[in-house]
């Protein structure tokens, strides 16, 4: 579905994008991860004929991003991270025009205007001005203007940002009920790494304008971090001993063993006789941080913070 | 499959839907004509003298329309609406031509308006040339609502920069028209400003066309100046937009 090739958009002396090569087949559901700055977005909008590479190339459904424009532009749906709606206009009235703007007639732009306003919940928002709308209905109608023409391929530019909690839970959810029924082929970009963990099965970790890691988040944390075990000892001469037995590591009468497979860890040490047994798992942000040196929390967080204030 | 009239319709369609929705912002858009006819106007000598001020007002109230439409562009690339249109398959100078095309609902409307309030205090329109007159100002602002929309996407992320340019040309292009009062007593130089001005061409055209004097040289000189500057607006106008992101 999307196939690009040392993909590069330089903005002047910065390399935004940086040789990118990245394959999604058709069906999947693919986060772009990383902080912000990263380049998630500048390949987004080179992905959706935005703007133009510096160099490289990418093909989506089929066709060229510089040289068939407008086949890529009917293909594809694109959720930017702004307001796709005009404030002036009613929600219908751009849902129709959106349908319109992809070749539809008046008749079934109509119909498929009223099918997404019932499915997305905007039935009773869909014929008042834009601009009295909430952050969560806008976001909601954003979603049906890009899903006006069932695209085979959908592209979210972090979909969820600004939301509050309920409203990010409410689009995921649409989200993957859009994959189950149409089978519609998504990249998202996100900084939330739950929203990551939990909706796509594969990762892309994007950083300077690189990919640093790509798989499932599963696979992404058991090799890259891996679980922790913590096996706790009545003396430290237990823990000297299960220390040289498992070949972890010894902090006074505490154990700490790093594996892929926690849970079977700690069954196996249990012989050992611990007292105490803890299993950490990694978060995508150990992920991060183990390759990058950086940590993705502290912008999501502070970001969730105000989203709830 | 669709066309560039199409995708040009669609454009349209959906500019004027607003307008539609709520008719009563063709006249907010318009109390600063409506001033100047209803504060100025009786301060003009002779009892002709409305016959040769509300022509120029219509042009006015053209201009001033026209020039400030590109703010609603520039508030669409900022909310990420106009951003939504560029992904779709719309050609990029449908984007362009139906936006302006759409300034013609609004600025018949308000000439409509203007012309009714001023026949009760005497103006007497002939209809023929009223109406020739109509389709040399439709050109005008075609033009004119293009090179806003050029502005805007120039301005992009500089809102000051659109006002500032819009303002700055308003008032030398509305006042070297003879909007206000005639330029034939001025200066010499006053007056060879005028003559490069395109809008003092339109305003002496819809001054004759309105009195039924049709078949004048103004006439034509009107009509070059409007399908000049609808020219110079729709190319520069879409290359720009060609070029938005």
């Amino acid at each position: 579905m999307i196939q690009t090739r040392e993909l590069t958009k330089r903005f002047k002396d910065v390399r935004a994008v940086d040789g990118l090569d990245l394959t999604v087949a058709r069906g999947e559901l693919v986060a772009l991860l990383g902080p912000n700055g990263a380049g998630k977005s500048t390949t987004l909008r080179m992905l959706t004929t935005l703007i133009p590479p510096t160099s490289g190339s990418a093909t989506v459904a089929g066709f060229d991003v510089v040289r068939q424009q407008r086949e890529v532009r009917l293909r594809i749906g694109y959720i930017g991270q702004g307001n796709g709606a005009g404030h002036s206009q009613r929600g219908r009235d751009e849902l129709i025009s959106q349908g319109r703007a992809y070749g539809m007639g008046v008749r079934a732009a109509r119909a498929r205007a009223g099918e997404l306003i019932d499915s997305l919940g905007l039935g009773e928002v869909a014929d008042r001005t834009v601009s009295t709308l909430s952050g969560g209905q806008r976001r909601r109608l954003d979603i049906a203007m890009g899903l006006i023409h069932a695209p085979e391929l959908l592209f979210l530019d972090e979909p969820s940002t600004g939301l509050d909690p309920q409203n990010r839970a409410n689009l995921q959810e649409h989200i993957v009920r859009l994959r189950a029924e149409h089978g519609t082929t998504i990249v998202l970009t996100t900084h939330y790494l739950d929203e990551a963990d939990s909706m796509a099965e594969r990762v892309v970790v994007i950083d300077h304008g690189r990919i640093v890691a790509d798989d499932t988040p599963r696979r992404l944390k058991a090799v890259h971090v891996g679980d922790r075990v913590i096996l706790g000892f009545a003396s430290e001469s237990a823990a000297i001993e299960a220390a040289r037995e498992t070949g972890g590591t010894r902090h006074g009468a505490e154990v700490r063993i790093t594996g892929e497979d926690g849970p079977r860890i700690a069954a196996r040490s249990a012989v050992l006789g611990p007292i105490s047994i803890e299993v950490v798992r990694p978060t995508l942000d150990d992920v991060f941080l183990t390759l990058t040196g950086t940590s993705l929390r502290e912008g999501g967080a502070a970001e969730l913070v105000e989203a709830r204030s | 499959m669709t066309s560039l009239v199409t995708d040009t319709r669609v454009v349209f369609s959906r500019e004027l839907r607003p307008v539609l929705r709520d008719p009563f912002s063709v006249i907010f858009s318009m109390v600063q004509p409506l001033f100047f006819l209803g504060l100025f106007a009786p301060l003009l000598p002779g009892d002709g003298s409305l016959q040769w001020f509300v022509p120029g007002i219509i042009v006015m109230s053209c201009l001033f329309g026209s020039s400030m439409t590109g703010s609603n562009l520039l508030f669409e690339i900022q909310t990420g609406s106009h951003e939504r249109m560029l992904v779709t398959p719309l050609r990029r100078p449908a984007l362009l031509i139906g936006r302006a095309l759409k300034e013609i609902v609004p600025m018949f409307a308000q000439a409509a308006l203007i012309v009714a309030v001023c026949v009760p205090f005497g103006f007497e329109p002939h209809l023929g040339g009223a109406l020739l007159g109509l389709l040399i100002l439709a050109g005008f602002c075609v033009g004119l609502g293009a090179l806003s929309y050029t502005l805007a996407l120039a301005s992009k992320n500089k809102e000051w920069l659109f006002w500032t340019v819009q303002q700055t040309l308003l008032f030398p292009l509305l006042l070297l028209a003879g909007v206000l009062l005639p330029i034939e007593n001025g200066p010499g130089w006053l007056q060879t400003l005028s003559k490069i001005n395109p809008m003092t061409y339109v305003v002496s055209a819809e001054r004759a066309l309105f009195s039924g004097d049709v078949l004048a040289r103004s006439t034509l000189e009107g009509l070059v100046a409007a399908v000049v500057v609808c020219g110079l607006g729709l190319a520069v106008g879409v290359r720009a937009m060609r070029r938005s992101d």
